[in-house]
């Protein structure tokens, strides 16, 4: 997984040059994206504020809304906490470790990537709903909610801390251990620092992604309001039950949480870079 | 030899954990597709994919995918120039605004596309009265797979493009290369491992598209139906057999997106 | 006995980089590991320190056996060649860390820290960051660092490979009197055979992975072990199997009865020192190397044929070199 576009370009002026076909360029990409991105977005803003704001806080915070975002963040926190540790362990299995079939182990890693979410959502389903084989049934629950949640959170974590994990200079646990450290203190004073502003990003998108899942939620949520219903469902249900309204607002909402991740990572980027020789 | 030996302790602690965790959240799902898809033999499982309705899927998964990928490939590429080459006021909101679809809720996307061009919304009008279909049809499909799979190529290119500098390029004009032919003979042979990579992801990402989809496609079997959403609807008409067959199908395609990646990867390091 | 290393064998896959490797670094001397990439000295310098574990062999620190501890519990000292500073934490941190680990009291780390921070020279540069520094700055904190927590032995890897030849000169001389006012005992590893003979009491001598010899830095230079010894220690003329220090070979205007005929090539001209490269009646070629002043009075000039003569030379069997 490369890395985000977010970083502006520091390319120093001098050596800037505008060429002219590439001017055109960038405005036909400038186009695409307002046709794509901007103006569809700019629907769902108007959408939302249509009314006021005070019609805006009564549509976005009647209860059904009001719990399903509660839910919503309740599920991402857990599932992010989840990440940070998982991540980080797995992350550093792949690493630091060696055993038969670590390559296999490392290439699936990104299946949640590039899996479909419906599919993902029927096998967990599956396993862990009524009919599966291991005597677990968590569909229609919370629970059942959270693994899907994890499963397509999985890569983000790990994908994120590992390149940091690569680069880092063993001769720095090296000192720390000649300077009296143990295995532990070296991991939390050392080796942690460095994989923070890292592990902060993977859970910052994980988290992006846990608010919006929506494919793999639908089926084993079952979508009973109060209960399992998750913002994204919420929104969809409120499209289809022809209230654009009451999805806009919501969906406005994550929109917003979407944009602060980001700006949040950029922020990290910078924080990281921050000692670097 | 004891410190060794503790050390080691740990590293398989930390080692269990994860494959254990990985075992229980990945790899036991995915490996039950396959399992329940040919729970009932290999009949059963052809005759789920072969009839009209998932053919006609597969088919309309994939032609809309052969649309969204090379728009997104030459915007992709346009973009990456556009974000390194070049300053255009405003960069760092353009820079989010592309990485957006990574973080966003495929729904937003869908109501956003309903508001747009539904019966009531922003063009909704202009478009009834020329007849025109997006909504519910294939426009619209295209639109919101072409939003959620839009930043591949700019993520892999820009990087690219940012390490190989400007060196080469203002040689190439002080020879007297045009910007075409610049870009054509010495940008582009730089950046093609990094549009195919971007190319693969978005075609996976497409591929695999729901929630947009969903939402703006009606999902009429035989018409307006993605692969996707042929698993979803054969789960809800109780064929088990129907959904499992069309994810191990979806679930062969993910697999060969990071077959790809990987052949590509050892192409690449020996390029 | 400060240190001693008995039959250290240590290999990586099938590369053998210690055979059964000894040594005995007295206490309060400063020893060189000198010889080429690869000879073995780092991994010998990483065994004392515990960072590497020999596959056979025994190593004693202040005369107990340090085999099986782990780095943590050794009290060495060890400088890496590239200082593994730690990034994320100042200057004051850095050094401070082998004392917070201990978990000495604040104050007494403070007071410590500032000594150290004086004695390497880097008033003011508690509060920076390592990526604020510049390589000799920082090459001296990490020194400060590892003499902080009091090490028994000072282990430096390459400690001056990194940086410019001006800076390394400075530092040589800085770490020189550093030892004089410190006395712990040091080892450091270095490929830079002018940089063992100026620092070191005694100087180790390794290639592939075995002790060459250990002398003083005099009686390596003057009465080397074997050829590779004397070839690497300074520039050296081989013939056949006798080797000659360019400066032990005589020129002279006229033959005596021990001279050989030689014919000049070229004279390199180097402020006190001039070299001159001549080829013998039988083909061989020499490089002699003169004060200023002796190739003055021999009125040298290209083509000449003049008369050499050695004044000192080794002979080893061509199965030492």
């Amino acid at each position: 997984m490369s890395q985000l576009a977010v970083e502006v370009a520091r390319v120093p002026r001098a050596r800037r040059r505008a060429l002219g076909a590439p001017t055109l360029g960038s405005g036909i990409a400038l186009g695409y994206l307002s046709v794509i991105v901007l103006v569809p977005l700019a629907a769902v803003a108007a959408k939302a504020a249509s009314g006021g704001w005070h019609h805006f806080w009564q549509v976005a915070w009647n209860p059904e809304a009001r719990a399903a975002l509660e839910l919503t963040f309740e599920l991402a926190g857990a599932v992010v906490a989840i990440n940070a540790v998982t991540g980080t362990a797995i992350a550093w299995t792949l690493v630091r470790d060696d055993f038969h079939g670590k390559r296999l182990v490392n290439a699936i890693i990104d299946l949640p990537f590039a899996l479909p979410t419906i599919v993902a959502g029927l096998t967990l389903l599956a396993l862990y709903g009524p009919t599966g084989d291991l005597g677990v049934d968590v569909a229609y629950t919370r629970w059942g909610v959270l693994m899907a949640l994890l499963f397509v959170t999985l890569p983000f974590v790990v994908r994120a801390v590992q390149p940091t994990l690569l680069e880092l200079d063993r001769e720095m646990e090296e000192a720390a251990a000649s300077l009296g450290a143990g295995r532990f203190a070296t991991f939390r004073r050392i080796v942690f620092p460095h994989l923070l502003p890292a592990l902060l990003s993977g859970v910052a998108l994980a988290f992006a992604r846990a608010i919006g899942e929506f494919g793999a939620v639908i089926l084993i949520a079952g979508n009973l309001p109060f209960k399992t219903e998750v913002a994204s469902l919420y929104v969809f249900e409120h499209i289809n039950s022809d209230d654009p309204t009451g999805a806009s607002a919501l969906a406005v909402l994550m929109l917003v949480v979407s944009l602060g991740v980001l700006l949040v990572i950029g922020a990290l980027r910078r924080w990281a870079t921050r000692h670097d020789r | 030899m004891t410190a060794r030996t503790r050390t080691s302790n740990r590293l398989l602690l930390v080692r269990f954990c994860a494959l254990g965790y990985l075992a229980v959240i990945l790899i036991a799902p995915v490996t039950l597709i396959f399992w329940r898809a040919f729970e009932h033999g290999v009949h059963p499982f052809w005759a789920a994919i072969s009839n009209p309705i998932a053919t006609h899927a597969l088919r309309l998964t994939v032609e809309v995918t052969l649309i969204a990928v090379p728009l997104n490939t030459a915007f992709g590429i346009l973009c990456a120039l556009a974000i390194v080459r070049h300053r255009i006021p405003g960069m760092g909101l353009i820079n989010a605004f592309v990485d957006l679809p990574l973080a966003l809720s495929p729904v937003v996307v869908g109501l956003a596309l309903y508001l747009l061009y539904g019966r009531d919304g922003w063009f909704g009008h202009w478009l009834t009265t020329h007849g025109v279909r997006v909504l519910f049809a294939l426009p619209a499909m295209v639109l919101a797979t072409i939003f959620v799979s839009l930043p591949f190529v700019v993520r892999e290119v820009v990087p690219v493009l940012r390490e190989i500098g400007t060196d080469q390029e203002e040689a190439a004009s002080t020879l007297g290369a045009s910007s075409l032919t610049t870009f054509r003979r010495i940008t582009l042979p730089a950046i093609r491992w990094a549009i195919a990579y971007g190319v693969v992801l978005t075609a996976a990402r497409s591929l695999g598209e729901f929630g947009a989809v969903s939402i703006v496609s009606g999902g009429i079997a035989g018409r307006t139906q993605t692969l996707t959403q042929y698993v979803q609807a054969s789960y809800e008409n109780f064929d088990q057999t129907g959904a499992y067959a069309a994810s191990v199908l979806l679930a062969l395609l993910a697999i060969t997106t990071l077959l790809a990646m990987t052949v590509m990867r050892h192409g690449d390091r020996r390029a | 006995m400060a240190i001693a290393a008995r039959n250290v064998t240590k290999r990586f896959g099938d590369f053998v980089a210690l055979d059964d490797v000894s040594i005995e670094v007295k206490s309060g001397s400063l020893t060189a590991l000198l010889g080429p990439s690869g000879g073995g000295k780092s991994t010998l310098l990483r065994v004392i320190a515990g960072l590497e574990r020999p596959d056979s062999g025994q190593v004693f620190i202040s005369g107990k056996e340090a085999t099986a501890l782990a780095p943590q519990k050794r009290g060495v000292g060890f400088v890496f060649q590239h200082y593994a500073p730690f990034t994320h934490m100042t200057v004051f941190d850095n050094i401070a860390f082998g004392l917070t680990i201990r978990r000495r009291p604040k104050a007494e780390i403070e007071k410590r820290v500032e000594e150290l921070i004086e004695l390497v020279q880097l008033p003011g540069l508690g509060k920076r960051y390592p990526s604020q520094l510049s390589g000799g700055q920082r090459q001296r904190m990490a020194l400060a660092r590892a003499l902080a927590a009091e090490p028994e032995v000072l282990l430096l890897d390459e400690p001056f490979g990194a940086l410019d030849a001006r800076v390394r000169k400075e530092l040589r001389e800085w770490l020189l009197r550093l030892h004089e006012r410190t006395h712990v005992t040091t080892i450091f590893v270095t490929h830079d055979q002018e940089e063992a003979l100026e620092l070191a009491d005694e100087v180790v001598v390794m290639n592939a992975g075995r002790v060459e010899q250990v002398a003083p830095p005099r009686t390596l230079y003057d009465e080397p072990a074997n050829a590779f010894v004397m070839s690497f220690v300074g520039p050296v003329n081989r013939l056949g199997d006798t080797w000659v220090r360019p400066h032990d070979i005589e020129i002279r205007a006229e033959p005596n009865g021990s001279t050989s005929e030689a014919q000049v090539l070229r004279i390199i001209r180097l402020g006190f020192e001039t070299r001159v490269e001549l080829v013998r009646e039988d083909g061989e070629h020499l490089h002699v190397q003169l004060t200023r002043d002796e190739a003055e009075q021999l009125e040298l000039a290209r083509g000449d044929i003049v008369y050499v003569r050695t004044r000192r030379e080794r002979t080893f069997s061509t199965a030492s070199a």
